[in-house]
């Protein structure tokens, strides 16, 4: 059984001037443990594609499983990371890790020393009564991502979360992310406009076309069994190969 | 890293200080000019002490007033007054605001209402109050309060509409509710929003006290101003107007010190 499951799904959004169609006919199967990458260009429903998975909306067709349960409201089984880190300024550090589980009533003793475990292993051990302002950016995403994995979650939906970030950074906090996932066992779906971005973390990307979205070809990226990191994985031959065919891709679309 | 040991460093700072120190003393100078100049004023007759009253005459009159006892009686009863208007205007601002934003469509219908009584200056209701209530501590407050609601609402509102809808979808991953999204995001983020609307309310509520004083009332400083210009005691008139400066003064630095106690942790 796939973990998650789209079939025939299509959004539309409703406005004055009528219906504008998001999201059509797309059908994905994702496999537990996967990583997989979409990209597209800007408008093209990346992001609506995993607020549908995450259930924030519903489809006008079609359907979202996930572990073969249709999505219903928001799915307990899956965390979602957006663009930025938008921790609370008036919150500590360990209060901001703790929002999930606060507003899902499962903030226990035991659940607070996991998470207090967790920023400890994260190299977040001394700021836990901290401001967020007082962090730097790469700290502040991995609070993010421990705020989403406090929840538990099989399925990480992430939406450019590292698009916030300057290059330098960018690269070495995507690395740490990419390890603490799987160290994490998750199934991760990712969604990015850049493309070595995708290439490098995921073993699937997904290339969509312009609005409507449909998923246009999908790569297996077939360097990523030997358990490279994504900035091992940019030194291979095999990666400008990859990078080239979802370029034309990309940019077939846009003519 | 930071040198604040040179002698650069230290010169900029005492300039610093000097200038500093330089405009507390044109401050003070300016203020006690202005009351020398208008004691001479009165004192060589340039104007007529009778209306325009001298500051040894206002002195006086605080002090008498201070003998007696009443000094305390007028002021607790303004302070206490706008206290209780201005807490209870935005309370109920506040109360208000979060109908308005829990439903879209309560606050739509409500629009244009909100803006009618915003621009209807509340003072001409007055005379309504002091029927309805009689002329008690009651229409007092409720003048404090009419004048202060409305635009704690308008503040209140926009604030939480200002708040970042990014993270009202973080919280929504989570599958949050609505009084979730209410209690853990939007208020707290509209936490500096209540702070400005803080520092207009208590600024309205004086206004509103007073107002109601003038036309419902025994006592507080809006009654001794009316009092004492019915019976062309000047003096008196003029030592309420102190007075009423003073407290509007320490109101506005008892919110500013409520504001450093909430903010205080984080910055």
């Amino acid at each position: 059984m796939a973990k998650v499951e789209l079939i025939d799904v299509s959004l539309n959004y409703q406005t004055l001037g009528g219906e504008i169609a998001a999201i059509e006919n797309v059908n994905l199967r994702i496999e537990d443990l996967e990583f997989v990458s979409i990209v597209g260009q800007s408008g093209c429903g990346k992001s609506t594609l995993l607020s549908l998975i995450s259930g924030l909306i519903k489809p006008s067709r079609g359907q979202v499983l996930v572990d073969g349960i249709k999505v219903s409201g928001t799915a307990k089984k899956v965390g979602y990371m957006l663009q930025q880190d938008y921790l609370f300024e008036w919150r500590t550090i360990l209060d901001n890790a703790l929002l999930g589980l606060e507003i899902r009533g499962e903030k226990t003793a035991q659940s607070v020393q996991e998470v207090k475990e967790m920023l400890r292993t994260y190299g977040l051990g001394g700021f836990e009564h901290h401001y967020p302002p007082q962090l730097s950016g790469g700290m502040r995403q991995r609070v993010a991502l421990i705020r989403t994995l406090a929840t538990h979650p099989d399925v990480l939906l992430l939406d450019e979360p590292f698009s916030a970030l300057d290059y330098q950074n960018r690269l070495s906090v995507g690395e740490e992310v990419v390890k603490i996932l799987k160290e994490q066992k998750k199934t991760v779906i990712m969604v990015t406009h850049d493309i070595p971005e995708a290439v490098s973390m995921a073993n699937r990307v997904v290339v969509m076309t312009p609005r409507p979205g449909t998923i246009k070809s999908v790569h297996e990226i077939e360097m990523c069994d030997q358990g490279l990191s994504p900035l091992q994985t940019r030194e291979e031959p095999q990666f400008r190969e990859y990078f080239t065919a979802i370029w034309k891709e990309l940019n077939a679309g846009a003519e | 890293m930071l040198n604040n040991t040179s002698g650069e460093h230290q010169q900029y700072l005492r300039q610093l200080r000097r200038q500093g120190f330089l405009i507390r003393v044109v401050q003070v100078l300016l203020l006690a000019g202005f009351f020398l100049f208008w004691e001479l004023a009165a004192s060589k007759g340039w104007i007529n002490a009778f209306i325009f009253s001298q500051p040894t005459k206002v002195w006086a009159a605080l002090v008498r007033l201070a003998g007696e006892g009443d000094l305390w009686k007028h002021l607790s009863w303004t302070v206490s007054e706008t206290v209780l208007g201005f807490t209870a205007g935005t309370l109920l601002g506040i109360i208000l605001a979060v109908v308005l934003w829990w439903s879209k469509f309560f606050s739509r219908v409500l629009d244009p209402y909100i803006v009618i009584l915003n621009s209807v200056p509340k003072v001409a209701l007055g005379p309504i109050f002091v029927v309805w209530l009689g002329t008690t501590i009651t229409a007092v407050i409720a003048m404090s309060v009419s004048i202060s609601v409305i635009v704690a609402i308008m503040m209140m509102h926009t604030g939480f509409q200002e708040v970042d809808p990014n993270q009202i979808k973080l919280v929504r991953t989570f599958g949050a509710t609505k009084s979730q999204v209410l209690r853990k995001v939007v208020i707290p983020a509209s936490v500096p929003t209540m702070i400005a609307a803080l520092k207009v309310n208590v600024g309205l509520s004086l206004v509103g006290t007073i107002v109601g004083e003038f036309l419902a009332s025994k006592a507080g400083l809006g009654y001794l101003i009316v009092y004492g210009g019915q019976v062309f005691n000047m003096s008196l008139v003029m030592a309420s107007i102190l007075l009423l400066s003073a407290v509007s003064v320490i109101l506005y630095y008892g919110v500013t010190f409520l504001e450093e106690k909430a903010t205080g942790g984080r910055e």
